[in-house]
């Protein structure tokens, strides 16, 4: 399970003339079989690495080996690796089938090999009898279909995804990313995924790489990565969450005690290493761990501005009595109408607050 | 759809334009009536009649200049739109200031002055020794219809979505076959294009010809200036009438053939 297909040991890469390094020092082991999200916003380097996998453009520094083989200098053409790009770049001089065998084809493999391949991948991507047509006769879902089948065709041992999804409605987006996370388990194919939608990534990845910067962030599941951020830009860029200034009073084995904001609340919080108590910090909560509890002085509480009911929860928003916010993700039994205005305690448990230096 | 009653419409434009088209036509329609006219006198219309064009057709040295000037105008096409095409791929895949440098230069030729092109080819094939015939003629042809042929390729490639070469990369296509299967088909029609330019310019050019065409080398244009000198007659119209069709032909046949998978490749543009 911990076998590693594509090996990224400190890649640095400075397009010509750009000031900021497009990646700097990056280091990742894609293990093999997994679906790997590259996850950031636009600018953080994710598409730069993912070309550098392809081989467009190599590396400044460091090395990229797959499967255990520098790939160095090796031009696309010649590595194991095919790639849906992002605005899908099907050829449109040629059908569908003809698009999906391309590749087969320039391996030189028998006409009949790449014909049954084709109705095969054409089976796979749920594109039967499609295959005469040319690609401007498609939707851009079945667009999004061709260009899946024809970089699967020759059985890569790295697929690589630049946003496919990105040119898709969310319905569709939805229903792709089904399909996708189907498609990978199905043919045992590693996918790389390059993608600025956290809720994408989390949804489909077996493992995903946060960046930022041309930097790593985190790697990790995305469990890990929701539950456990690394850092601040982590628990921002994945999932919601609420951030409070916070002051550490007492420090005792692994965790310690921090007062939230001007407020007299005090809050216990599991783990708070590298921190030293009088320390300025940052806590993070996320809103569905938060949990009613009691309105007393020394205890978080605040005024519920909106309660929002959208069925499986209700969404609470309070203005905190030490100044500062609270979002809460409470259970959708709670009644709204008796929150509102109200002054309500909350409370969560110490082992739902991650701890940053502020 | 009612273009009449534009707001930003300049009164009087329909008529203005009207003249332009009539000032650009008038001479060319013409020039076709009176080579059907009977009469020695050119401006004087006595009636119908294809002598002329009997005559034209049936005059050997002149059957050789249209000879010299196909054989011309189809070599200086291939080579300037091979070169032309090259240079197209290669700035497309250069960047920066390379490219805006080389692509004005390539320009240039399109604003000099013919006549400046003309002596200084002239003087290039003396000093360098080029004997002056055919060879010299298709040469300097190459050389101005090189910016012709380009500009229709580059605006072509520019539309074309660099990614599919990629993906042909990626999909382990070496270059040659990538160009072949990928860049060629879809330039297709920005090469027919930039092709059928250059034929045209070098089927009409005069000057340059002119100054370097050796014995022997006498092409179309360079031909009738040799008859009008002896005074002009209506086979010279007659001629010239049968190098419009021509030119028109060509036109007409390329645009035909131009037209389909130019707009196959912009409808897979939308997505």
């Amino acid at each position: 399970m911990n076998d590693t297909i594509v090996a990224i040991s400190d890649v640095s890469k400075r397009y010509a003339g750009a000031v900021q390094p497009a990646l700097a020092g990056v280091s990742l082991d894609i293990r093999r079989n997994e679906f790997f999200t590259l996850l950031g916003p636009s600018g953080c380097g994710k598409t730069t690495l993912l070309r550098l996998i392809a081989g467009f453009g190599m590396p400044d520094s460091g090395q990229i080996s797959l499967d255990g083989k520098l790939l160095g200098q090796t031009p696309p053409n010649l590595r194991p690796i095919n790639t849906v790009f992002q605005s899908y770049a099907l050829f449109p001089h040629m059908s569908v089938a003809e698009n999906i065998g391309f590749g087969l084809e320039m391996l030189g493999q028998p006409r009949e090999t790449v014909r049954s391949r084709v109705t095969e991948m054409l089976r796979l991507v749920r594109l039967e009898g499609m295959g005469e047509r040319r690609p401007a006769q498609l939707s851009g879902g079945q667009q999004q279909r061709v260009a899946l089948a024809r970089a699967l065709a020759p059985a890569p041992k790295v697929l690589l995804l630049d946003e496919p999804l990105s040119a898709l409605d969310l319905k569709l987006r939805r229903e792709m990313q089904i399909e996708l996370k189907r498609l990978q388990t199905e043919t045992g194919i590693t996918f790389v995924f390059v993608t600025h939608d956290q809720e994408e990534a989390l949804a489909m990845s077996d493992r995903l790489a946060v960046m930022r910067d041309g930097v790593v962030m985190q790697v990790g599941s995305p469990e890990n990565l929701y539950d456990r951020p690394a850092n601040l830009f982590v628990a921002e860029f994945i999932g919601e969450a609420n951030f409070w200034n916070a002051t550490c009073l007492e420090r005792s084995g692994a965790g310690g005690r921090f007062a939230i904001g001007t407020s007299k609340a005090v809050m216990p919080v599991a783990e708070a290493q590298g921190l030293a108590e009088g320390a300025k910090a940052v806590l993070v909560v996320r809103p569905e761990r938060i949990t009613l509890g009691a309105a007393e002085p020394g205890l978080l509480h605040g005024t519920v501005e909106t309660a929002v009911y959208r069925g499986s929860d209700l969404v609470v928003h309070a203005a905190l009595a030490g100044g500062g916010e609270l979002r809460a993700r409470l259970p959708g039994s709670i009644a709204a109408a008796g929150l509102i205005g109200t002054a309500t305690g909350f409370a969560f448990p110490a082992d739902a607050v991650r701890v940053f230096p502020a | 759809m009612n273009e009449a009653r534009h707001p930003l419409r300049l009164p009087g434009t329909a008529v203005l334009a009207a003249l332009a088209m009539l000032f650009l036509y008038v001479p060319i329609i013409v020039l076709v009536v009176l080579s059907f006219n009977a009469s020695d006198m050119t401006t004087i219309w006595t009636g119908f009649s294809l002598h002329w064009y009997a005559q034209a057709l049936g005059n050997d040295t002149m059957l050789v200049a249209i000879g010299n000037s196909l054989t011309v105008a189809a070599a200086a096409t291939v080579l300037a739109t091979a070169a032309a095409t090259s240079a197209a791929l290669g700035i497309a895949r250069s960047g920066g200031r390379v490219r805006t440098a080389v692509e004005g230069l390539l320009g240039l030729p399109l604003l000099i002055p013919e006549i400046v092109t003309a002596v200084a080819l002239l003087m290039l094939f003396v000093l360098v020794g080029v004997r002056l015939g055919l060879m010299s003629v298709i040469l300097a042809h190459t050389v101005f219809c090189i910016p012709f042929a380009y500009y229709p390729i580059r605006s072509r490639l520019a539309a074309l979505d660099p990614a599919l070469g990629e993906a042909a990369s990626d999909l382990y296509a070496p270059a040659w076959r990538r160009f072949l299967r990928i860049e060629l088909p879809l330039l297709a029609p920005g090469i027919f294009a930039g092709a059928l330019l250059a034929f045209i310019s070098s089927l009409g050019d005069f000057v340059i010809t002119y100054f370097v065409a050796g014995p022997g080398a006498t092409t179309l244009p360079v031909y009738i200036y040799g008859m009008i000198r002896t005074g002009i007659t209506p086979e010279v119209n007659a001629l010239s009438t049968l190098l419009l069709l021509a030119s028109v032909a060509v036109v007409a046949i390329v645009f035909r053939s131009g037209t389909t998978p130019a707009n196959q490749t912009r409808g897979e543009k939308t997505s």
